[in-house]
């Protein structure tokens, strides 16, 4: 008997209290929905994955969102049982939820915990209280502070979130907020620089990112700070003490298997050889090796350890070196942007900050 | 058949602007030739290009029927020309399918450097001319001021000198009456064997190639099996028909008459512009004059962006030279960009025109290099060789003695500007040779060297003098030179597209100038890049591209992989249309950009 395939199951919840001026996610205002309905369709949806894909085992589960944080505990609860119920999971399965701080905070986060949520990922986004209110945020910095020294009281697995390379920020004051961060023993960081995407409220404003060399000296100066600091990075915005990378998120960068529930929720799954993008709810396209090939190496090498070659041939049958442009990859390896070794092929330092034109190089 | 007496046949001329093309359209709803409904503004003009630069580049023959004061009515074959000054050669082949010329004057700018140029020429065809003093509905136009204008620069009486108004129509009849009694008449053989002149040959992608005739002697009748005389070739009519200005078929033309055949004619080649078409069982003695071959002025190479559309772009130059014989082309082999065309051209204006046809017409993506004019060099081994590519320049110790062409340039000023266009005509390395006044405007000649004219010389004129200065010029031989080739470098290796010919003392600016905005129209890459401007092998100017810092989304999850597929996919074909000098990728639109001539 052959071990079965692993999977990943994302539920999206794209509600929110209020919209904040730099996201660009799907998500409507949370008023008068019925939490209930919407529940039962995700349930349909899972049993209907169930019956196409028999044969796995769950490896984590993921609330994102949006907000996932204002479905009620006992949904929750439901959901996960009955993800339980259709698949057999693995002995370390990660449920992780993403959630805003507030001020429910003091039964809140355990109930979460009681309904079966393992991982606990906090949208802090800012330690200061005037960027708190220039992002558009709801909470304040002292609700902020509460709710991660509880998520590190309540749960053995959490992170958080924080936008840097906000306009006119110094670097001076981000490194304050860094050292914050990293007091509350924390067992992971995302930290992202501030995108302006395109139909938000900053990108109607006008708002401008930070000029690029600032920015590339404040992603420097966070990498080294968060090692200095025990938080290794792992992938471009990711930061972890080892052992604690989130398993859910490593399957996207590392090209695994993975369904998603609700609205404007993609997966990625291989049925019979044959590669299949999906979308909540009913589409499903299938995708040529050449197509998963691109994926693969997009979100690849967004890791610091980069790719494995031989993962890489397993799942889209292509020869890494057959697929890529051999050319322009040596060009770039001896620009010193890439990297390999026999069994991997990763981003240097300098070629990290310039993943998308390395990945078009290798692709044309 | 109409009597050659009650024919006429007229060109409209007139400086660029003065308003031909709209008296046309006055004067084809007078004799009803359209239905109002039918009309739109400048009708003749018919090319997307024309009607979005609101010129007329081709010159548009029309048949009406007039009836005239004195009961008779008058077949009119009117012929709307161009003003601009590359389209010269457009003008005098159409005023010598003609006997007589309406000149078109401004009432309120007066007599312009091409009104003078143009009545030059229609002299030069034994042209009678009416003069129409149009826009007379405006409260700048001065009627008497111009008239006497007109006497006083070109000599004209003016005492039967109508008033217009293109945009009125005011005065309309007055004109078509003096073109009946003013214009004369044709004259020709209606029994003698055919002797037709082909004035113009186009191809419409319904009928194929189109003739357009003046028939000197005999008839042209539907059937007839005809020769054009220059190749031997012989056709046999299948359809023959007048411009009402919508086609309409007839069944003969007849002598004095202007009308259009098709006769299932292949190749371009053979339709000489000029020709004499006769009937092959009885051909007319000698042949007509012709006319003189165009000479073309500016010269660039063009290639396609994507090398295997060398024979796409072959196809569109052979079509467009079909409705514009002018354009003269032949293939050229470049190191760095391929299998292209050498081509040449009547002016800076004629050029853009057919590169952005070749654009628009055929879909095609391509670059072209910087425009250049045409050398004489005079070699130490005695050998003597025309130069307009800087790609064949040889080695200068070779040499033994460079001549540029030189032009005489004819510009009209109000006198408050005279001193700024002195200024530039000398920067310009211009001689004086002539200065005169009329009322308070000054008429300077000068001898000036084409390439310091033919690029951005009329913007410069215009923007000095607001506007108001006017300039014609004509090729009047050759001067000693001295020239440079300057090699533009990217990444340390010479671009052929971007290298251009000059007179020593620019090409320092020059090559300043283009390494300037190259660095802003070449995208950043992943390494740092030269550019540099270099006379045999001497750096006279430097740039540097920094290389690109950062280029990474910082948020990408599951949700995100489908879109950053798709943008990828985006960049790929967007890379695809850029051209690759070693290692580094130049858009296509920065040629065009950064040999743009003028300022920035
Ligand atoms: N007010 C007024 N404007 C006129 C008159 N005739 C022409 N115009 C305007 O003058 C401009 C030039 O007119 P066109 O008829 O295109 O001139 P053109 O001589 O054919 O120009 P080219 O073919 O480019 O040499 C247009 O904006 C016309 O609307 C007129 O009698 N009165
Ligand atoms: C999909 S959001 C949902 C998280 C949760 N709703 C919250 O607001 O905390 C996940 C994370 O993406 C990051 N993010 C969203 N938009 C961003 C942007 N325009 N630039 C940088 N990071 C962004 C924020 O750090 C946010 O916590
Ligand atoms: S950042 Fe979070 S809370 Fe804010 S709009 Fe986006 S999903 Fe909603
Ligand atoms: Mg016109």
């Amino acid at each position: 008997m052959h071990q079965p395939q692993e999977i990943a199951i994302y539920i999206h919840w794209p509600f929110c209290k209020s919209k904040c001026p730099y996201c660009d996610f799907y998500k409507k205002i949370d008023c008068n929905i019925n939490q209930d309905i919407i529940i039962t369709e995700y349930i349909d949806a899972l049993r209907r994955y169930r019956q196409i894909l028999p044969e796995r085992i769950v490896k984590s589960v993921f609330f994102g969102g949006g907000t996932p944080s204002l479905i009620k505990p006992n949904n929750i609860a439901i959901v996960i049982d009955e993800i339980v119920r259709l698949w057999p999971i693995t002995e370390n399965i990660e449920i992780s939820l993403e959630a805003n701080p507030n001020t429910h905070y003091q039964t809140m986060f355990q109930d979460l915990k009681n309904a079966g949520i393992n991982r606990l990922s906090l949208g802090v986004q800012a330690l200061n209280e005037a960027d708190l209110h220039f992002l558009g945020r709801t909470h304040s910095l002292a609700t902020a502070r509460l709710c991660l020294r509880e998520i590190t009281s309540v749960f053995d697995n959490h992170s958080a979130d924080l936008i840097y390379a906000r306009p006119h920020q110094i670097t001076a004051d981000w490194k304050n907020e860094l050292e914050e961060i990293c007091t509350y023993g924390l067992k992971h960081i995302s930290l992202y620089q501030l995108t302006i995407e395109e139909n938000t409220v900053f990108a109607r404003k006008g708002v401008k990112s930070l000029d690029e060399e600032a920015a590339v000296q404040m992603y420097e100066m966070t990498r080294d700070f968060l090692a200095a600091n025990g938080y290794y990075l792992y992938e471009v915005s990711n930061f972890a003490q080892k052992g604690y990378e989130s398993k859910h998120n490593l399957t996207y960068w590392q090209g695994g298997d993975y369904i998603g529930i609700g609205p404007s929720a993609h997966g990625r799954i291989c049925l019979n050889g044959a590669h299949y993008a999906t979308e909540y709810p009913f589409i499903h396209t299938q995708l040529s090796p050449q197509e998963r090939a691109e994926e693969l190496l997009i979100m690849g090498l967004r890791l610091t350890n980069g790719i494995n070659k031989a993962d890489f041939k397993k799942i889209c049958g292509l020869d890494m070196h057959d697929f890529v442009n051999e050319q322009k990859l040596n060009f770039l390896k001896e620009s010193g942007l890439l990297a390999e070794t026999p069994t991997h092929l990763f981003a240097t330092r300098s070629g990290f900050l310039l993943l998308n034109q390395l990945v078009l190089e290798l692709c044309s | 058949m109409t009597d050659l007496s009650l024919i006429r046949n007229f060109a409209i001329i007139a400086h660029i602007d003065h308003g031909k093309s709209t008296l046309a359209d006055r004067i084809i709803e007078y004799c009803g030739g359209l239905q109002s409904r039918e009309m739109t503004e400048q009708v003749l003009d018919s090319m997307d290009i024309e009607r979005e630069r609101g010129i007329t580049i081709k010159a548009q023959t029309v048949r009406l029927e007039y009836k005239a004061q004195d009961g008779k009515t008058y077949l009119l074959n009117l012929i709307d020309t161009p003003g601009h000054v590359d389209f010269t050669y457009e003008v005098s082949r159409s005023l010598a399918s003609c006997e007589g010329s309406v000149l078109v004057v401004d009432a309120t700018q007066g007599v312009e450097a091409q009104t003078l140029a143009n009545v030059y020429l229609a002299l030069d065809n034994n042209h009678e001319i009416v003069t129409a003093l149009n826009k007379i509905d405006l409260p700048s136009a001065d009627v008497a001021r111009v008239k006497q204008q007109i006497e006083d620069v070109i000599g004209l009486d003016t005492s039967n000198a109508v008033e217009v108004s293109g945009k009125t129509g005011a005065g309309v009849e007055d004109l078509l009456e003096a073109v009946v009694k003013y214009l004369p008449a044709p004259t020709g053989e209606e029994n003698a064997p055919t002797k037709a002149l082909l004035i113009d040959s186009w191809y419409d992608s319904y009928l194929g190639v189109v003739i357009l005739v003046r028939i000197k002697d005999g008839t042209l009748r539907k059937k007839q099996n005809i020769r054009l005389m220059s190749t031997g070739l012989d056709y046999v009519i299948d359809k023959i028909g007048v411009f009402t200005p919508k086609m309409k078929d007839v069944d003969v033309l007849h002598a004095g008459e202007v009308g259009f055949i098709t006769a299932s004619i292949k190749s371009v080649d053979d339709c000489k512009i000029g020709d004499t078409i006769t009937d092959n069982r009885q051909p007319c003695a000698d042949m007509l004059a012709g006319f003189k071959p165009s000479v073309s002025v500016v010269f660039c190479s063009i290639f396609p962006v994507d090398s295997s559309q060398y024979d796409a772009l072959r196809d569109a130059l052979a079509k467009l030279k079909l409705n514009d014989a002018s354009i003269e082309y032949q293939p050229e082999n470049s190191g760095a960009l391929g299998l292209g065309f050498r081509c040449g051209f009547l002016g800076l204006l004629h050029m853009e025109i057919i590169q952005e046809r070749i654009g628009r017409e055929f879909d095609l993506d391509i670059i072209t290099t910087a425009p250049s004019v045409a050398y004489k060099l005079y070699m130490t081994n005695g050998v003597e060789m025309t130069l307009d590519n800087p790609a064949d320049m040889p080695d200068p110790s070779t040499i033994k003695l460079i001549e540029e062409p030189m032009v005489r340039a004819t510009i009209m000023v109000p006198d408050e500007y005279l001193g700024s266009i002195l200024k530039l005509c000398t920067e310009r390395r211009g001689t004086q040779e002539d200065l005169t006044y009329v009322g308070n405007r000054a008429m300077v000649v000068y001898k000036i060297p084409l390439s310091e004219i033919v690029f951005d010389f009329y913007d410069r004129l215009k923007s000095i003098s607001s506007g108001y200065a006017s300039f014609n010029y004509e090729l009047i031989g050759y001067a000693p030179a001295d020239l440079v080739k300057v090699q533009i470098l990217i990444n340390e290796e010479p671009v052929d597209a971007l290298a251009f010919l000059c007179n020593r003392t620019e090409a320092e600016a020059r090559g300043r100038q283009i390494c300037g905005r190259l660095k802003d129209l070449i995208p950043r890459h992943l390494f740092k890049i030269p550019l540099q401007a270099s006379i045999g092998g001497r750096i006279v100017a430097r740039e540097t591209i920094s290389p690109m810092r950062k280029d990474v989304t910082a948020k990408c999850y599951g949700g995100d992989v489908t879109r950053k597929r798709k943008l990828l996919d985006n960049q790929k074909k967007g890379k695809q249309r850029m051209r690759q000098f070693g290692k580094v990728e130049v858009p296509q639109s920065a040629f065009i950009e950064a040999l743009r001539i003028g300022d920035n």
